[in-house]
């Protein structure tokens, strides 16, 4: 029955081809604007790091107060103090403080220009903290840390430029005049949004280059690449910023089970007591822990242009809708005296129903059919609204397709619901008697 | 008119086409007269004028390599001096930013040094004497900065300088009475004061994001060179020679001195490449919305077209009557159009409601300014007049219908 249904369908498309074109037009446009706008909505949402989403954790520590806090809210990065007074305590089972440094690399070649990179200072913990795939070697070790060794971690990128992509552990590069040591060349690894530090960067922007270690990085007293606020002025001089309360630095934890993300929490608030005892923070303890999709969200990494379009094309697609159920029921009606002579010679009102609601699925295919064409040219557009580092994230895969399609029919046969409840309602007699 | 009556009983008896196209019409006007109002923010915000003649401007990032941050300033110095030089080239100026760079350097104004609270927020543009006529900047009171007065500080000790160039909307917004030139003001807390030497027209902060809406024309001037591993150039070419110059410049720097890293993308750009790039989403976005009003109208229109003419075929055996009974075809055309106005002013009066509902939850969310009321009027308007010019087609074709078809298969 179901084919057959499909056929009569099909057939009935061509019945009243306006009509039936407005429909196709009216999903086609619906279901196209809101999967172009999803797509970068799907892209910009993305959990980077599924697998351990639920056990890193953004730290936050009021070290502002009250008065220049944000509502109450701690600030989203700490300073210096701060992150070192953590990593020494080591109360979690990994830690790193982090923050962008912009080093050019120096080609040993001397024909080759330098070139800018995207760094970040790291404690070693970092890399099975972000679970890095390692192409050779590997990160480095905490006595490295302690050391303030000249020892760093390239991305492939990086190996294939300096080094044509031979396994460089152990070689030397050159970065702002100093030589670190290669200790691992990490995999093609470019988590979008780049959840560890999406508060100096939108979270989409080019992947990172290479991980030095922090304690080299502040040995070679490098600022900040990234947002360094400062609440109050920090006296002269590296060291007087250095030990201010200017904030720069990220800080992630490890804590695999609630248990030790509870025990984290309170070591941070017994953190602050005592620093609020000490008579640094004249505030109660204000902290956070946050996960990575809770530290995402919180910073906004969703542009507000993919929320404001995406409610746009709903809001469009629910027009479609509404339009399409409008016609329908003018479709549907308009075959009121064939209703009636079906009816009249047995059908049912269940295979009315199925009969209508198959017609309109292959509305909704027709439509979808077009909504993909036109979601193909959407995807291909968005570089127009957004930024290329987030249009680029937009692409139009299988599940995109499987998406469009569904939507397609299933908003359809949704708006037929009505109509086909009408066309049901059809009273045999009265259509008969008045033909 | 007086159909009114007969046409609202016809009406309940179509009570869910009815219901559509009011409802449809109702979202419409709700989305488009938001669409329309976001365009027209963006699209103001695109067309702020930066204060600068930015015709024959370009400019330069660059980076130093291996080079400590306190021994970069004779190198900046000596960058300056081969940019100014260059053939093709009025003048050149060395600054830590420029408006729509993105990133910069901002501080709180203070008339009282321990105030708490700042003022208002201003923009620092660290420069020299040849900022003003670099950037083309209108000196509209006061007198630019001397050779003399230049000098050159480590960002990490910076608090002030003796001498500032501010821009008017910053002067009124510290001086209400106009009288800013010659008096002192604060831009670090606690440290010593600036005079203010000369105000300018107008100059924009680098930043173009909402945050920066409340202080987008307070920047201040300085005649500071910073020293540090970075500096931007801004560069004014000889009228027509932009296009020559954006070659030679960094050219004639690599050539100078190589341990530079000027970034292959946004490292030179004409000023053109910096507004496009800076307002690029705003005027994504402005196309879109539009892109979306249009189709939106479409499928409204055409959604109307379809009802009615449903309508209109399935009461021909109706109007064939009435005709009989001496209506006029313009009786039955202005029938059909009544009918459409009275679903349509249903329709704009839920729909201005939600306009506004939508706007102001926008607000919450977004930060969005108040819908003008003079957009839900536009929207309602324009929503009436094209729910009429649809019904247009199938309401002739009604008037069309012949006496005779009263006659017909009774």
């Amino acid at each position: 029955m179901f084919a057959y249904y499909f056929q009569l369908g099909l057939r009935s498309l061509r019945r009243n081809p306006i009509l039936t074109a407005l429909m196709v037009m009216a999903i086609g446009f619906g279901v196209a604007a809101s999967m172009t706008t999803y797509s970068v909505f799907r892209a910009t949402s993305n959990n980077p790091i599924p697998q351990k989403s639920s056990q890193l954790f953004a730290v936050q520590i009021d070290n502002w107060g009250p008065e220049d806090n944000d509502k109450g809210e701690p600030a989203s990065s700490l300073n210096y103090t701060d992150s070192i007074a953590l990593m020494k305590a080591h109360k979690a089972k990994r830690q790193t403080a982090l923050y962008p440094v912009g080093l050019a690399a120096v080609p040993a070649d001397a024909n080759l220009l330098p070139f800018r990179t995207n760094g970040y200072a790291v404690y070693g913990d970092a890399f099975p903290m972000f679970d890095m795939p390692f192409l050779y070697g590997g990160g480095w070790s905490s006595a490295e840390d302690d050391g303030h060794a000249a020892v760093v971690v390239i991305a492939r990128s990086i190996n294939d430029k300096l080094f044509n992509g031979a396994n460089s552990v152990g070689r030397e590069i050159n970065l702002d005049g100093h030589n670190y040591r290669v200790t691992g060349v990490l995999d093609s690894w470019d988590p979008k949004p780049l959840f560890f530090d999406p508060v100096n960067t939108s979270g989409f922007d080019d992947p990172v280059d290479l991980f030095i270690p922090f304690t080299r990085a502040i040995e070679l007293k490098m600022s900040t690449n990234g947002n360094n606020n400062c609440n109050k002025n920090p006296g002269d001089g590296w060291d007087a910023w250095l030990h201010s309360e200017c904030i720069w630095a990220q800080f992630w934890v490890e804590a695999p089970s609630k248990a030790d993300v509870d025990t984290y929490r309170q070591f941070l608030q017994g953190y602050a007591a005592e620093q609020q005892r000490a008579g640094r923070f004249h505030w109660a303890p204000n902290v956070r822990t946050r996960d990575v999709m809770d530290w995402l969200d919180h910073q906004n990494v969703v542009p507000a242009e993919s929320k404001i379009s995406l409610l746009v094309a709903m809001g469009f697609l629910l027009i479609c809708l509404v339009n399409t159920v409008g016609l329908l029921l003018a479709k549907f009606m308009r075959r009121a005296p064939e209703i009636g002579v079906r009816r009249a010679l047995g059908a049912s009102r269940r295979e009315i129903y199925g009969q209508f609601l198959i017609e309109a699925g292959t509305v909704g295919l027709a439509g979808g059919l077009l909504g993909l064409l036109l979601t193909g040219l959407g995807v291909f557009g968005v570089s127009l609204v957004f930024d290329p580092k987030i249009a680029r994230l937009a692409t139009l895969d299988a599940s995109l397709v499987a998406l469009t399609m569904l939507v397609a029919v299933l908003a359809t046969v949704l708006a037929a619901f009505y109509p086909t409840w009408r066309a049901a309602q059809v009273q045999p007699a009265w259509q008969l008697k008045s033909n | 008119m007086m159909q009114i009556k007969p046409i609202l009983a016809a009406l309940k008896r179509h009570k869910a086409g009815t219901i559509l196209i009011a409802l449809q019409i109702a979202l419409t006007l709700a989305i488009v007269c938001n669409a329309l109002f976001i365009i027209q923010q963006r699209v103001d915000r695109l067309s702020r004028p930066t204060g600068m003649i930015e015709t024959d401007l370009m400019a330069i990032q660059n980076r130093w390599v291996g080079i400590d941050d306190e021994a970069t300033a004779p190198l900046v110095k000596a960058d300056i001096q081969i940019l100014r030089s260059l053939p093709g080239v009025e003048d050149a100026v060395s600054t830590n930013s420029f408006p729509l760079r993105g990133g910069g350097w901002s501080m709180g104004v203070r008339l009282n040094p321990t105030a708490k609270k700042p003022i208002t927020q201003t923009t620092l543009y660290f420069v020299d004497d040849h900022a003003l006529p670099t950037m083309g900047a209108k000196l509209i009171a006061g007198r630019n900065f001397r050779a003399d007065e230049v000098v050159t500080i480590d960002p990490k000790v910076f608090e002030s300088s003796p001498v500032v160039i501010i821009t008017k909307a910053l002067a009124d917004k510290v001086f209400p009475d106009g009288s800013a030139l010659g008096k002192q003001i604060y831009i670090t807390e606690g440290a010593p004061s600036s005079t203010v030497i000369g105000i300018v027209e107008r100059l924009q902060v680098p930043w173009n994001g909402n945050f920066a809406n409340k202080f987008e024309g307070n920047s201040t001037l300085l005649p500071i060179q910073l020293s540090g591993n970075f500096s931007a150039y801004l560069i004014r070419s000889k009228p027509g020679q932009l296009a020559s110059v954006l070659k030679a410049a960094p050219a004639a720097l690599f050539k100078a001195n190589r341990m530079r890293v000027i970034p292959s993308e946004r490292g030179v750009r004409t000023y053109a490449d910096v507004r496009e790039q800076a307002y690029k989403s705003d005027r994504g976005m402005a196309i879109l919305m539009g892109i979306i009003c249009v189709v939106l109208l479409a499928i409204t229109a055409a959604g109307i077209v379809g009802l009615t003419s449903f309508w209109v075929g399935q009461r021909r055996k109706q109007i064939g009557v009435r005709r009989a009974l001496g209506a006029t075809k313009h009786d039955i055309l202005s029938y059909f159009l009544t009918e459409n106005l009275l679903i349509g002013i249903g329709g704009v009066v839920v729909g201005a409601m939600l306009a506004v509902g939508m706007n102001l939850w926008l607000m919450q969310q977004f930060e969005m300014a108040r819908l003008s009321p003079v957009y839900v009027i536009a929207g309602v308007i324009v929503l009436l007049l094209l729910g009429q010019g649809a019904v247009l087609a199938p309401a002739m074709r009604a008037a069309r219908v012949s006496p005779v078809e009263a006659t017909r298969s009774v």
